[in-house]
């Protein structure tokens, strides 16, 4: 057995870790691309939205790595993404691909459904290991968000351009490089070095919150690695979602204490949206909410082209723009979507946020 | 004389202003782009030379529109900036107070919301072409009418006809329906800047709040039909300011005078790169799946500028940035 799983940002290092930890052989997707998104298009009904397509593209590129079993999350409606892996498969089988499929619905009640799904594809691991094994891919999430945060963070200050995704990308190797447990204290550390060489200056930077789709929030190639050009542009960025929090969130039922919780965000989200509207929708009202009362400058959404919680969402932001003194700027993604339009419309958008505050 | 050069190169249109120092626009030049940037800017240059007196010297430059990192190398600018901006600070320096901001231009149509002399909201649309000066060009040669005309017969209608503007397909199929029926040519028209607008304000425009005084730029804006159907779906005013067409431009040169305020001299190569042989290439890189097209520009053969490439691999190897400027 040969297992891959779609890409979503660096999501691929926490699930490798995990799975090879439980000696399960894995095909790592080449990183999402252009070719991914073709292959995808090319074969997806035209209005499935942008992670559908990627998704297949990943797994079409899998195959050709010798890929033979696709782990992928189901989910709950009104959102699309829960028939997602039905549909993917689906489509795979049509085009002749021998996949086998193991959904991982997110647990309803308590983890114990999560762990035997894992189990399954595992076979022969005792319980035990495959706790470990889980433990082992989460903390690397946890290492992998906190270095995307300091990142955000140095780019915008940083002297000399392009220093900070240079060190960012060494220390993912001493992450991804750690294969076991007992391993990863000395990669932090390793890490930590490695980042405290980037040379910054303090200067004026705005912030910006970037809410939405968990997707396109998540992996770069879909949103235009919005977060390194906002970096370029002066900007420290804050994502409303990292892996970590999600998985802690929707796997873990939130067992981890002390991490940013969705539930502080649905809760924020009233009166701009008083209940759940499937996917994130409610989370990115509230999350916009939460960034004005923090006093950041602008609010970025995020979402892939028809992605209905998001158009609640949306439809909902110029209210609590106005209401909340907080710019907001929607940006919407597919497989037509353009870079130059893109550029033009965030250079504005920090303009305006700069010249509000009054640091051109 | 000293001034500030402002330059916005669209895919239609290559406009250039010289503004003196007291942000006066002393010469403007309006080009058309025809898929060759370099050489309408190159040839706009050579005009400008022409035009001023022989001492002037230029202080600042700013560059603008979606060729406007080319432009930036090309000519050597202090700023480079996005049209949202230059369009809005262009509006408010010659329409104190302006709120609101319609902007049909030949390619792209933009709403620009503006408070307190704050850009606050704004909205573009690029994806179709319904409403932008390029179908209605199109429409007055289908009507054998010339576009200048456009405008003042439309202004000639009195019961407009009602066309559907939805999409620049529907408009004309159904403009050709209503010649048939044996509408008269100013109502046609008329009906035809009717339908423009609703669909403007239905798309573009859509849940932003319009206020006076209102500004109506950009190339369409010498449309009077225009004019008058925007001041009557709005039920306001609608000022068309005196260089209405080429205000990317008047942007760059202001935020170019805005830069240079502090002193420092200004980065422009000079009048005589109307002669140098600039290249753009490009080529498509084969080193990961993304296939980029890296866009590569040549000053007499030599590499200046590269971009559009994810990776920084070949953008980076130069030392420029395309968001350094
Ligand atoms: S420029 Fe970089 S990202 Fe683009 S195709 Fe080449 S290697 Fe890939």
């Amino acid at each position: 057995m040969k297992v891959t799983f779609p890409h979503m940002g660096h999501m691929w290092i926490c699930l490798s870790a995990m799975l090879e930890y439980l000696g399960v052989e894995v095909v790592v997707p080449p990183p999402s691309s252009k070719r991914t998104l073709t292959l995808g298009a090319r074969h997806a009904p035209e209005f499935a939205c942008l992670p559908l397509k990627l998704n297949l593209g990943n797994f079409m590129e899998a195959s050709e790595l010798g890929a033979d079993t696709i782990l992928m999350a189901g989910g709950c409606g009104p959102c699309r993404f829960g028939y997602y892996a039905q549909v993917e498969h689906a489509i795979l089988e049509d085009l002749g691909y021998k996949y086998r499929l193991v959904v991982m619905e997110p647990p309803q009640k308590h983890v114990g459904e999560l762990l035997s799904k894992i189990k399954y594809i595992t076979g022969h691991s005792s319980w035990w290991e495959v706790v470990r094994g889980i433990r082992f891919g989460y903390q690397k999430a946890r290492m992998v968000d906190e270095l995307e945060r300091q990142a955000n963070y140095l780019r915008p200050r940083e002297i000399h351009r392009g220093s900070t995704d240079k060190a960012f990308k060494r220390a993912l190797q001493e992450i991804i490089a750690a294969k076991h447990p007992r391993d990863l204290p000395q990669a932090g550390e390793r890490v930590r070095k490695i980042m405290a060489q980037v040379v910054i200056k303090p200067r004026p930077v705005l912030r910006v919150g970037i809410v939405g789709e968990i997707f396109t929030l998540l992996e770069p190639f879909a949103n235009y690695d919005l977060e390194r050009r906002l970096g370029y542009l002066g900007v420290e960025t804050d994502r409303s979602i990292y892996l970590s929090e999600w998985i802690n969130d929707h796997l873990f039922l939130g067992l981890v204490r002390g991490l940013r919780s969705r539930k502080e965000a649905c809760q924020a989200a009233p009166p701009y949206l008083n209940h759940f509207v499937g996917g994130h929708g409610q989370e990115t009202v509230g999350s916009t909410v939460m960034y004005a009362k923090q006093g950041y400058d602008g609010v970025i959404q995020l979402l892939p082209f028809t992605c209905m919680p998001e158009i609640v969402a949306h439809s909902v932001l110029p209210r609590l723009s106005t209401e909340l003194g907080i710019p907001t700027l929607t940006i919407t993604v597919d497989e037509q979507s353009g870079e130059a339009g893109l550029v033009t419309r965030l250079e504005a958008f920090i303009d305006l946020l700069a010249r509000k505050k009054g640091v051109v | 004389m000293k001034g500030y050069l402002g330059i916005d190169v669209g895919s239609v249109s290559t406009n250039l202003v010289f503004m003196d120092e007291n942000g006066k626009i002393r010469e403007a030049i309006y080009l058309r782009t025809r898929g060759q940037p370099i050489f309408a800017l190159q040839e706009g240059l050579r005009q400008l030379a022409e035009r001023l007196p022989a001492n002037t010297i230029v202080r600042g430059v700013g560059t603008t529109g979606s060729g406007r990192f080319l432009a930036g190398i090309i000519a050597g600018a202090d700023v480079v900036k996005n049209e949202i901006t230059s369009h809005a600070v262009a509006a408010s320096t010659l329409v104190p107070g302006v709120q609101t901001i319609l902007e049909i231009g030949g390619q792209d149509s933009k709403i620009i919301i503006l408070r307190n002399g704050v850009v606050t909201d704004f909205a573009m649309n690029t994806v179709c072409a319904a409403g932008t000066g390029s179908f209605l060009d199109q429409q007055a040669a289908r009507l054998n009418i010339p576009i200048e005309d456009f405008g003042e017969l439309a202004l000639k209608s009195t019961v407009p006809v009602r066309i559907a503007g939805r999409c620049a397909v529907f408009a004309e199929s159904d403009m050709i329906h209503k010649q048939q029926m044996g509408y008269s040519l100013p109502d046609i028209l008329a009906g035809l800047c009717e339908a423009l607008v609703r669909n403007y304000l239905n798309n573009v425009g859509k849940g932003k709040e319009i206020l006076p005084p209102v500004v109506f730029q950009g190339g369409v804006a010498a449309n009077a039909g225009m004019r008058r159907a925007f001041e009557q779906a709005l039920g306001l005013e609608v000022h068309v300011p005196p260089h209405y067409n080429v205000m990317g431009a008047v942007g760059a040169a202001l935020l170019a005078r805005e830069k240079m305020a502090g002193g420092g001299t200004s980065r422009f190569r000079g009048f005589g790169v109307a002669k140098t042989r600039f290249k753009a290439g490009g080529f498509e890189c084969e080193n990961c799946p993304n296939l980029c097209e890296v866009v590569e520009i040549t000053r007499e053969g030599e590499v200046i500028a590269r971009w559009g490439d994810r990776c920084g691999r070949w953008s980076g190897s130069l030392g420029y940035q395309e968001n350094a400027v």
